[in-house]
């Protein structure tokens, strides 16, 4: 039987791509071990991944001397995610939607439409550099990449 | 033993060069770059190409992997080749439906149907 208490992780880690697979690996066992499902496993998997590499692409832009905090906690209803970078911050609002037009056939931009899709939560804080997410266990969501930002 | 290169396999079905990924995630930009140089060689050689990319052993990819289909594509129709995707799991498919790729190309749900379907147009 899965504990009642919370899993949670906070670490600081190099601006590489790479450096998440050990948060991440931890994050998915915690899910694991609570119970949660495939969908909510791929949901949250694929939001971090997302987050993480624009706070590393677009938010430290690949500087090796900057870091990005990770901070997550699992319990039995929800999988509270928080990851800030040391960029200058960014206005969601301002990035393009990228199912429409020409964004369409871009390659890039599809990160952010991606975590408000899996995500039952998301918003920044005010500088931009921070993001706040969360994934509610066995919850459905709305229509696919339909939901506002936050 | 080049760990860091994503796995491809190839086949050839009639007309059509079939390539599948052999990983089940596809994450890292280091590996997309790869796949991205691997795929790009196969379509410089063959010239106007009839691509299927085979999903079915690909069980989790990020965004970037979809702006390296993006490129593909781009780079196919250049040559006057054509490109279709098969064998996308459910999870994944809901990935390609959310951002409209749907749209974009042209997905098949196996490989002997995608490969078909160049035949079909001609």
């Amino acid at each position: 039987m899965a504990s009642e208490a919370p899993i949670h992780c906070s670490i600081v880690v190099e601006s590489k791509p790479s450096a998440l697979s050990e948060p991440c690996r931890r994050l998915l066992a915690a899910m694991a071990e609570k119970g949660y499902g495939q969908d909510d496993v791929f949901a949250v998997h694929l939001a971090m991944e997302e987050a993480f590499f624009n706070a590393v692409k677009h938010g430290n832009k690949m500087d090796p001397d900057k870091k990005v905090k990770v901070q997550w906690l699992v319990d039995g209803e929800k999988v509270d995610v928080q990851l800030e970078d040391e960029g200058q911050g960014f206005q969601p609002e301002s990035v393009p939607d990228p199912r429409f037009g020409q964004n369409l056939y871009r390659p890039e931009g599809r990160g952010l439409l991606l975590i408000n899709a899996y995500m039952h939560v998301v918003e920044y804080n005010e500088q931009g550099n921070g993001l706040h997410m969360v994934r509610y266990k066995d919850a459905p969501l709305p229509e696919s990449g339909e939901r506002p930002t936050a | 033993m080049a760990a860091i290169q994503p796995r491809i396999s190839i086949e050839y079905i009639e007309d059509a060069t079939v390539v599948a990924f052999t990983d089940e995630k596809i994450l890292e930009d280091v590996d997309v770059r790869a796949l991205r140089e691997s795929i790009e060689a196969i379509i410089e050689q063959a010239g106007r190409i009839h691509l299927v990319l085979d999903f079915r052993h690909v069980k989790f990819l990020s965004s970037a992997v979809l702006g390296l289909l993006i490129r593909i594509s781009k780079r196919i129709h250049e040559q006057g080749g054509e490109l279709r995707l098969c064998s996308i799991h459910p999870g994944i498919y809901e990935v390609f439906k959310i951002t409209r790729l749907t749209n974009v190309f042209d997905i098949y749900e196996d490989v002997s149907s995608a490969a078909q379907s160049f035949s079909d147009h001609q």
